[in-house]
């Protein structure tokens, strides 16, 4: 049966949502929404609902407004109208079909980035928003179905890819037998009690990037650093249950993470280049377990790098002669403050940085964190046609020369690589840690 | 005619600024003591250096990314803020009511000044009135909600040259002015005019959170 020609949204079906949707009932639509608005949400959501004068000057600062040719169902305040403000003008007596747009708009047209926090003139925290609205979508069901797949996987065993409690170790075992080929003492040090660092990554790496934990022991040992990873759960730092709005796992998974810390009586926690994960350590989760900051310092990658640089820990053989140009993830940028730091270990690392434009704060996301990417192949159209701007970008920074693209964080990574190949843009995409490993003094390298 | 008169003049100006002044009153002290029961972690983040330095760069034209982009609109959003305020305030006629009542008295905006800053509030509402149609980013977002209290904050400035001017006849115009500015005043607390009192606690919140929290700039 041929379906009518109709120009339809190139998306695929998500049963989690459509089946999700097909057993609300709009009693419990109503209720689940006057819940989360009235019970949950205080003072804060209140007053940027009312506070916000619909000038619209959030527009600019999304990805997915500007890539659509300033449609302003994109915009960030227009994302709020279609959700939030229909949510409270009907009393939470909304149908099933809005409830299905409201997760599409909040999960798959939203990566919860904040820069348009930083273009409201009030400081309305717009993402803040839209993850009240995903709380909604998450306790009625209705969450798309390849990141409600994640969420599941951390519920049961605390990581992302449903790794198998004996599939963690087994893989650092590997990882540890394939660098000693290289350098014969190297060790990956399990469990070791009061070791100075606890290093955790996302579960990505041991499923399928597993060099880079390989790169990390390198990295670890030529430094001379005293560290150690848990062989128990609490080795990923990772954290879909965030975007899901499921907050209630986020608490389980955060102190699963810190109580493996400071059961090993580390002193600080250096994690992967991941953007989402640290957001998850050093913003949300540890707030949801009541830590003003988090209990056991957090240092990223990216802040790692640079300070075994600084200190000469590291020697750099010959520098990276490509000349690359540097993506500021949202989650350390925005997030954490690590631009300058990234710059500084670019600077290090490589002979030349082409800045793109716009950059630090005020970078364009990739267009595949808050989860975006996670919702899997249904959105993935969405999500490169939701970030025209990026490759537009990219192409600027190549026109000056760029030819390789540095992104510290997983989700970044995976987007750009969906982007660049989309259009074709022609960069090459490497971590941090790629270009630490190969331009390191190494044992007879 | 003339009981009209005394009603709006007489106890409705003393019932407008009550409702304003306690009205203001009420939301903030809402606004704290909810936050203080239900979210303090709020509390816990803010820090004044941090606020001041988000709240600096806000109020200052082109001193962020954003004003800048928008030339013609921070040049209008500022003129008519600071108006909005200088011109009630400084008016002579305003001062010489207070200064009758009370005998309190301060400087006064010359008339033929006063008279131009009034057209130009007058001016700035045109423009986002015509921006709210115009826009199609601010079009997707205005309720009629958001003509009304443009409307509210047009009223008393139109009506107020109207009367100054003593056209359409002086003794209307002028109630309607009292009304239009006694409007004002109470619906500032219990509408979105209220961002008056509570964008200087969001931008200190998102200031405080970018300056303690995140290390990054958000302007």
């Amino acid at each position: 049966m041929a379906e009518p020609a109709e120009e339809k949204e190139k998306k695929g079906l998500d049963i989690g949502l459509e089946k999700g949707v097909s057993k609300l009932t709009p009693e419990k639509i109503e209720q689940t929404i006057n819940d989360v608005l009235d019970k949950e949400c205080g003072p804060r959501f209140k007053t940027y609902v009312e506070t916000c004068i619909h000038c619209g000057l959030c527009s600019e600062a999304c990805h997915y407004y500007l890539s659509h040719d300033n449609d302003p169902r994109f915009s960030p305040v227009g994302k709020v109208k279609q959700t939030i403000w229909e949510m409270l003008r009907k009393k939470g007596k909304v149908n099933g079909e809005f409830i299905k747009r409201a997760a599409e708009i909040t999960h798959t047209e939203c990566n919860l980035c904040k820069r348009c926090a930083m273009y409201c003139p009030f400081g309305i925290d717009i993402a803040y928003l839209m993850t009240v609205v995903r709380r909604i979508i998450h306790k009625l069901g209705c969450t798309p179905q390849y990141i409600q797949d994640t969420a599941h996987s951390h519920s049961v065993h605390y990581n992302q890819m449903w790794v198998k409690g004996d599939e963690w170790p087994d893989t650092l075992q590997w990882q540890e037998e394939e660098a000693q080929a290289e350098i014969p003492t190297l060790r990956i040090p399990l469990e070791k009690e009061g070791a100075e660092i606890m290093y955790s990554v996302i579960a990505p790496e041991p499923k399928f990037q597993a060099q880079l934990i390989y790169q990390a022991a390198v990295i670890m040992d030529q430094a001379g650093v005293d560290w150690t990873m848990p062989a128990t759960v609490g080795w990923d730092n990772s954290d879909m249950a965030m975007f899901t709005g499921d907050s209630e796992l986020m608490g389980r998974l955060k102190r699963a993470h810190f109580e493996t810390a400071a059961r090993l009586k580390v002193k600080r926690i250096v994690m992967g280049e991941c953007g989402h994960a640290f957001r998850s350590v050093y913003d949300m989760g540890n707030r949801w377990l009541g830590w003003q900051m988090p209990p056991i310092p957090i240092v990223h990658a990216i802040e790692f790098y640079a300070e075994i640089l600084r200190a000469g820990k590291i020697k750099v053989a010959k520098k990276f002669s490509r000349p690359v140009t540097l993506h500021d993830p949202c989650n350390v940028v925005r997030g954490g403050g690590l631009h300058e730091d990234a710059r500084y270990v670019t600077r290090q690392l490589c002979e030349t940085l082409v800045e793109m434009h716009p950059n630090r704060e005020h970078n364009y996301c990739c267009c595949a964190g808050g989860g975006v990417i996670n919702c899997g192949p249904p959105y993935k159209m969405k999500r490169i046609e939701g970030n025209r701007v990026k490759a537009e970008q990219l192409f600027a920074a190549k026109a000056r020369g760029a030819e390789v693209l540095i992104t510290p964080c997983h989700n970044c990574h995976s987007g750009l690589h969906d982007i660049v190949h989309h259009y074709g843009v022609g960069l090459e995409i490497k971590f941090f840690g790629d270009i630490l490993y190969e331009v390191m003094e190494k044992p007879e390298g | 005619m003339h009981s009209v008169y005394s009603f709006v003049t007489g106890p409705m100006v003393w019932v407008a600024f009550g409702v304003f002044v306690a009205g203001c009153l009420f939301r903030l002290v809402v606004l704290l003591s909810q936050v203080s029961r239900k979210e303090p972690f709020i509390f816990s983040y803010m820090n004044l250096k941090w606020s001041l330095r988000s709240i600096g760069h806000w109020i200052v034209p082109f001193a962020t990314v954003n004003w800048r982009r928008h030339p013609v609109l921070t040049v209008v959003t500022f003129v008519f803020h600071i108006c909005l305020f200088l011109v009630p305030i400084f008016l002579l006629s305003h001062i010489v009511l207070v200064d009758e009542a009370w005998s309190i008295s301060w400087a006064a905006l010359p008339d033929g000044l006063a008279d131009a800053l009034t057209l130009t509030v007058i001016a700035c509402c045109l423009f986002f009135l015509v921006r709210r149609i115009r826009s199609p980013e601010v079009k997707f977002v205005t309720y009629p909600s958001d003509y009304v209290i443009l409307a509210i904050v047009a009223a008393p400035f139109v009506t107020g040259f109207l009367a100054y001017h003593q056209w359409f006849g002086y003794p209307v115009m002028f109630i309607l002015h009292v009304i239009a500015g006694e409007i004002m005043l109470i619906a500032i607390p219990f509408t979105r005019l209220s961002h008056m009192l509570f964008a200087v606690f969001t931008r200190a919140y998102m200031g405080s959170e970018f300056g303690g929290v995140r290390k990054a700039k958000d302007w």
